[in-house]
């Protein structure tokens, strides 16, 4: 498969750098809140106005606040692969930008094998495929060698 | 000056999923309520309608729906959208129409009727909507469920019994309620043979969707003791606080929390200030509290609304459950109706439900689920966007 068939799942989220793939968010120039999506044009802490964020690069990794899986199909938009193959999910958290950020977890790492406090780290993975193209997202993955 | 108001009348349809318009059970549970105050339809000055967002424009505007479908006689009408603390919302309003003195007596009704299976979002390609995002990455509402329940596995030591427990617990109560959509006595066993859907809930950990109608009929005092009703169960509260930045609890339908980089962490998590600020506004505690109607949407939240009620210290929920101090006979009883878990969700009426459960229990007309001499009572339920409620009823 060419580079040319893989495109994001959701444009703009995430840099597609196959190795040290980071999430896209802002931060406000004012305050140092940050944000994930990015799309915001007015900061929501309560004690800040700023309506001026610069875009950065997320921590691309963080640890397990918690974790679960999903044994049953979702429903659209979601786009399944049939037959459906269970995935589990991760809530993450970001040190520096002290805050959580969902995500699948890669495929082939089961609820089993994950605990709260693992280290894990960003990578891109498919989400989907639309045809000949593959539409990939970022997902956690356990991060090898490292203690919990 | 008391902000009390008269809970003259309740009704209900039954819970179950139908497929019939919901204006029929928001009619049912209205007619219901109305007979039970003994109060004359043409008397009601203001109708307020929990949304459905599922039913097209009568949904929307509920409030009118309800109120064309009774039978337009001139009341102002308002409809109140807030996920799942749609019927609280109706009901906060309907109180300050009563408190200004703009109204004498009020209707609240909520009714749904709901899709199978999971609640999906709006649909096209929408990656501006959390909700929408969410579902693209396949998180459904029992994942966030699944998160929750997995950390109070990690922190407090809680198992997947003491779910099952609340599941059993709340099938035992419910297996009597006329309105109740499940009325089987599930055993530990049945819990434990469910399918898993998100580690660790299983499918009897989780609440359906339902179709279902409630509906209240409420006065000032003043009315109420004119009509001899003076005794009648009184709100004491209301609370539909908003979340406080920065969260630290990652909250349905967002893929991310709030950060706590610059402001850090709000010291009192959201679902325990809804019913912080119902006690306060109430002028008791929990310790004053004989009877709860809480948001088991799995059964494991149930555990964490023990501790947001202060029934406990934070990571004892399970104990309650395990020592039987929830259960009909216990400390204090929850859910006595059978809760989310005999009822399943139908959005804008459950906040409602539990308060006609509520003055059910505090007249002392609960049946085989009565809480014997149950004086006070508080509901307490959380949904998506930043809406939560908390109801306090005294007799």
């Amino acid at each position: 498969m060419s580079a040319n068939d893989v495109q994001p799942a959701i444009e703009g989220w995430y840099t597609m750098d196959a190795e040290h793939p980071h999430l896209l968010g802002s931060c406000c120039t004012r305050c140092g809140t940050y944000y994930f999506p990015k799309h915001i044009s007015y900061c929501k802490n309560p004690a800040c106005d700023s309506e001026q964020f610069d875009e950065v690069q997320l921590s691309r990794t963080g640890k397990i606040w918690s974790y679960t899986n999903a044994c049953y199909k979702p429903p659209e938009p979601f786009v399944a692969a049939d037959p459906f193959e269970p995935y589990a999910i991760a809530a993450v958290e970001l040190e520096k930008e002290q805050m959580i950020i969902l995500g699948q977890v890669v495929e082939g790492v089961a609820v089993e094998q994950l605990k709260v406090g693992q280290q894990m780290e960003l990578v891109l993975q498919t989400l989907h495929m639309d045809g000949d193209i593959e539409k990939v997202s970022w997902k956690w993955k356990p991060r090898t060698g490292d203690e919990t | 000056m008391s902000q009390d108001i008269a809970i003259l009348g309740v009704g209900m349809h039954p819970w179950g999923k139908w497929g019939r318009n919901f204006v029929e059970y928001g009619v049912k549970a209205a007619r219901d309520a109305l007979a039970d105050a003994e109060v004359d339809w043409r008397d009601v000055g203001f109708v307020s309608g929990g949304a459905t967002m599922r039913n097209g424009y009568p949904g929307y505007v509920a409030g009118a729906t309800f109120a064309q479908a009774l039978g337009w006689q001139g009341a102002e009408v308002n409809t109140s959208y807030a996920a799942c603390a749609s019927g609280s919302q109706a009901l906060a309003a309907a109180r300050s129409k009563i408190l200004s003195g703009a109204c004498e007596v009020a209707l609240v009704v909520g009714a749904d009727t709901t899709p199978k299976g999971f609640l999906a979002p709006a649909g096209g390609y929408r990656p501006e909507d959390p909700d929408w995002v969410r579902f693209y990455l396949g998180i459904t509402n029992p994942s966030y469920f699944a998160l929750y329940a997995r950390r109070r596995m990690d922190l407090y030591g809680d198992t997947e019994d003491d779910f099952g427990l609340v599941k059993v617990k709340n099938s035992e109560h419910g297996y009597t309620n006329p309105y109740a959509r499940y009325r089987k006595k599930f055993t530990l066993e049945d819990v434990r043979q469910s399918a898993m859907v998100a580690d660790p809930l299983r499918l009897l950990n989780i609440c359906a969707t339902s179709d279902g109608g409630a509906a209240l009929v409420i006065s000032s005092m003043d009315y109420a003791k004119k009509m001899g009703r003076g005794d009648a169960v009184r709100v004491a509260a209301i609370s539909t606080v908003t979340p406080t930045f920065a969260s630290s609890v990652v909250e349905m339908p967002d893929i991310a929390t709030d950060s706590a980089a610059a402001d850090g962490v709000d010291a009192l998590r959201y679902r325990a200030a809804i019913p912080a600020k119902a006690y306060e506004e109430a002028g008791i505690g929990p310790e004053d509290i004989n009877v709860a109607e809480v948001y088991d949407l799995s059964s494991a939240v149930e555990l964490d609304w023990y501790e947001d009620l202060q029934l406990c210290a934070r990571g004892d929920g399970a104990k309650m459950i395990r020592d039987g101090v929830t259960r009909l006979g216990g400390k204090v009883p929850v859910n006595p109706s059978g809760g989310l878990a005999c009822f399943g969700e139908a959005v804008p009426a459950q906040a409602l439900a539990q308060v006609c459960e509520l003055t059910w229990q505090l007249r002392g007309e609960a049946g085989e689920r009565q809480v014997q001499g149950a004086s006070a009572g508080i509901t307490a339920n959380q949904g998506l966007f930043g809406h939560g409620s908390s109801v306090i009823l005294k007799s």
